[in-house]
């Protein structure tokens, strides 16, 4: 493969090559952690003004090797040259000194100070506090990036946030811009904007490294990729001459399996009643739920869209039982109104749930698998009898579990904590599912896990609503619900929209409903989102 | 009467001094996302270090930089340990105060019984012959000035300047702060070092002018009212200052009832910074604002620079 890539770049004519060196060049970069090889001599050309994608599944190596470019990561073996002289990245100063800088994609922002504090941080020292904030005022209305200076940064939304990060780097005229998934909490619309900022910059000269898994993006935005898979350069490509498929092929490494077919699946009467629920925010960093209604049949699964912190977790919380409101018959399951009951009575019910944090609310990180299975399915499947725990029983539903989805893990008795993200996902995801409820809620299913375990879930999720349970799915990744879902609904500030059916509905709309413009489809909001 | 209340009064400041002083340094030390519960056990330490070196040599300077210099040596000890080898902050800082109060017993053993004059009162000419604010205000020994300077600069640091806005930072994420490249390890380390020094310095002040000479254990729980005052005041150096000096004036209270005979037990008026603090703890936990404006997010959580 690397022999392939080497004779590619070669064989490329290209005039800029030969004029001008590469803005940075990496050679056998290689990096690994206890256990996993995450770079294995991983080789890359960026040039002047160009947005060169770095493009991979989650686990390929992509983000370690941009930690290692902006110095974050000390590389185990390979060599850096900037402008073709070679460099020595030890730290974040360096590479800024460099006019290396990046938004991460978990955000490095100080939520109790404000965004000029913030973006003070990020500067040279020196800079005088009102200077910095005509420069940023400059910025923003240069790039369209609109930002109040003296707002607290837990006040923004995510979009905002990211902005507080662009700008922060925008202003130390950076030569590279290194993005780390930048898209993957943002609504459509934001992504245009971010996009049309993206294309100035490069125009100006910057270059851009641009890591996603999403290929429409990365067709948008990008004119050379290179492609990680497994922490090795499998291809490094001019984007105009290949398609989302045949990206995606040298992405995943094997024949992508088409979505599953939704048709063998026939709604049957209501399990999941959701009627005028309210739940008024107990903090100014919750959402308030405004009047949601949603009705989930047996056999059908339902997919709510939303960008973070638009009240999904209150909703989830609401559902399972964590939070209960008034009256009971807000939420019905079963026909059961059971608003007012914890989570073990709506278990009982028959409601399973699977939150989105894995570690310390999915399962208990420092106990056996053993342990978590009892924690949830103790009650649906009589695992303690007049007090005392069946651990028998117990032991061969947990292994049932392993065996089914086929979860990686030293048995029964390893840590929950000792698992990967994607085993323990897999584990979580399969104790519910095992249980056969007839109602199932599911807060982001694949998020951060490989592509394996994510068709895994996917599978097994297709395959319980075949079986008559009712799903919901909340997850802000728009691909996943579109090959999920039979309807699919948005949220935003805590109002829940109409669920559309998926035949009637395009990803644009879907980004119309979740930035809360209702009634998506009508002629006057079409010029709002068309893609970049 | 205006004799006995401007005598009351100066008891408070002398009673106010050491607090300021401590907790000011934990306030620094908080910030940076440290909690050292070795207050008590650095006080001591300064405490006895002042004395020793006043009885030695009987420079003033020399025994306040001492007891400075003690509180930060054992300070360094606590952030060798926690910054160096990742040791639990709380258990360590606990450790700290136990061993800080034997350590400072077994040097003190032979200068028990000692006597010293106190620190020299410096009279500010022309305003300490004001009456009332004169001798309120200016004629007290070089620490007392030093406390008002000292929340004057702690103020000054954490609003204006840029060091202050990076301490800030690392308490607020430290990975945040690591991503854009600061050394959180040295800052920690140096406001770690800064909070033993200000105990020292309240410890100094206790064995050389509040009450000069050396006791065993003669801190008596000044570096838990300390900690205690940091949470009350919500990591606000003005708050702390007047915290102090409020903390302070309960201490005299109960001291001065005790002697008119109020039928108050002396316990329960010992309580009272404790109970103060509790309650304060509450009602500032109903506003999670509050909360996430000025406290250090980051408090008592280890960091591991490479994840």
């Amino acid at each position: 493969m690397e022999s392939a890539f080497g004779a590619l770049s070669k064989t490329m004519p290209h005039d800029q090559t030969r004029m001008m060196p590469p803005l940075l060049q990496l050679q056998g970069m290689t990096k690994s952690f206890p256990g996993v090889l995450a770079n294995e001599a991983v080789d890359l050309e960026v040039m002047e003004g160009e947005i060169h994608a770095l493009l991979g599944e989650n686990g390929a190596g992509k983000s370690t090797l941009v930690k290692m470019i902006y110095g974050i990561l000390k590389p185990d073996a390979g060599v850096m040259s900037w402008k073709n002289a070679p460099v020595n990245i030890q730290n974040p100063a360096v590479a800024r000194a460099l006019g290396i800088v990046m938004v991460f994609q978990h955000f490095s922002l100080f939520d109790s100070m404000s965004v000029l504090e913030n973006i003070a941080l990020g500067v040279e020292r020196g800079t005088d506090k009102s200077e910095l904030e005509n420069r940023i005022v400059e910025i923003s209305n240069r790039y369209g990036l609109p930002l109040d200076p003296g707002r607290h940064v837990y006040t923004l939304s995510v979009g905002e946030r990211q902005r507080i990060e662009i700008i922060r780097c925008l202003l130390q005229n950076p030569k590279l811009l290194v993005m780390d998934e930048p898209t993957s909490v943002l609504t459509p619309q934001e992504v245009t904007k971010l996009f049309e900022t993206l294309n100035r910059l490069s125009e100006e000269g910057v270059a851009i490294l641009y890591i996603s898994h999403k290929l429409n993006e990365i067709k948008a935005l990008c004119r050379k990729a290179t492609i990680l898979r497994n922490g090795k350069v499998v291809a490094s490509v001019e984007v105009e001459s290949e398609t989302p498929q045949s990206l995606a092929a040298k992405m995943m490494g094997e024949a992508l399996q088409a979505p599953s077919a939704r048709h063998h699946r026939k709604a049957g009467e209501v399990r999941l009643e959701i009627d005028g629920l309210h739940n008024t925010a107990t903090d100014q960093f919750s959402i308030s739920l405004k009047d949601i209604r949603l009705k989930v049949q047996s056999g059908e699964i339902v997919g709510i869209a939303g960008v973070a912190g638009n009240g999904q977790d209150e909703l989830l919380r609401a559902i399972n039982g964590e939070e209960m409101c008034q009256p009971a018959d807000a939420i019905q399951i079963n026909h059961q109104p059971c608003a007012n009951q914890g989570p073990n009575q709506r278990r009982g019910l028959g409601m399973a749930s699977i939150p989105e944090e894995r570690l310390g609310y999915g399962a208990v990180p420092a106990m056996n698998l053993l342990q978590n299975t009892l924690l949830t399915a103790f009650q649906r499947l009589g695992l303690v009898k007049a007090g005392f725990v069946d651990n028998r029983r117990c032991k061969s539903f947990c292994l049932g579990i392993l065996e089914s989805f086929n979860v990686t893990s030293s048995g029964v008795l390893a840590e929950a904590g000792s698992l990967s993200g994607g085993n323990l996902q897999k584990f979580i995801v399969g104790r519910e599912i095992n249980q056969t409820p007839s109602v199932l809620v599911v807060s982001q299913p694949t998020w951060g896990v490989d592509a394996g375990a994510a068709q895994t879930i996917h599978h097994a999720l297709h395959k319980l609503a075949e079986n008559g349970t009712a799903i919901l799915v909340i997850s802000q990744d728009l691909d996943e619900l579109m090959g999920l879902c039979d309807r699919i609904a948005a949220i935003c500030s805590g109002t829940l929209t109409r669920a559309a059916p998926v035949s009637e509905i395009t990803i644009e709309q879907i980004g119309m409903m979740m930035a809360g413009i209702e009634n998506p489809g009508t002629e006057k909001s079409q010029d709002v989102c068309q893609p970049g | 009467m205006a004799d006995i209340l401007i005598a009351a009064i100066l008891t408070i400041i002398t009673a106010a001094t050491p607090l300021v002083y401590a907790a000011l340094g934990e306030m620094i030390t908080e910030k940076s996302g440290v909690l050292n519960l070795g207050v008590e056990g650095m006080i001591l330490v300064g405490a006895v270090a002042g004395f020793a070196t006043i009885h030695s040599t009987g420079s003033a300077a020399l025994a306040i930089f001492a007891g400075l210099a003690a509180g930060a040596l054992l300070a360094s000890v606590f952030a060798l340990l926690v910054l160096g080898f990742q040791a639990t902050q709380v258990a360590t800082g606990l450790a700290l105060t136990i061993f800080g109060i034997g350590v400072s017993a077994l040097v003190g053993q032979d200068l028990v019984g000692i006597a010293y004059d106190g620190l020299p009162k410096i009279s500010i000419p022309l305003l300490s012959s004001i009456p009332v604010i004169g001798p309120l205000l200016f004629q007290h020994d070089i620490l007392v000035y030093g406390s008002f300077a000292l929340v004057f600069l702690v103020a000054w640091f954490l609003k204006n300047t840029r060091p202050g806005l990076v301490l800030r930072a690392v308490g607020n994420s430290h990975d945040a702060a690591h991503a854009i490249g600061y050394p959180v390890i040295r800052i920690r380390y140096m406001a770690i070092l800064f909070g033993g020094a200000m105990a020292g310095l309240a410890g100094a002040y206790l064995s050389l002018a509040y009450s000069p000479l050396w006791i065993e254990n003669m801190s008596a729980g000044r570096g838990w009212i300390a900690l205690a005052l940091v949470v009350f005041a919500t990591w606000r150096p003005w708050r702390v200052f007047f915290g102090a000096y409020l903390f302070g004036g309960i201490t005299i209270f109960q001291l001065h009832a005790q002697a008119f005979g109020v039928g108050v037990p002396a316990q329960i008026m010992s309580m009272l910074p404790y109970l103060a603090t509790i309650v304060v703890l509450v009602i500032i936990s109903r506003d999670i604002n509050k909360i996430k404006l000025n406290a250090p997010m980051c408090i008592g959580k280890p960091f591991h620079p490479t994840a």
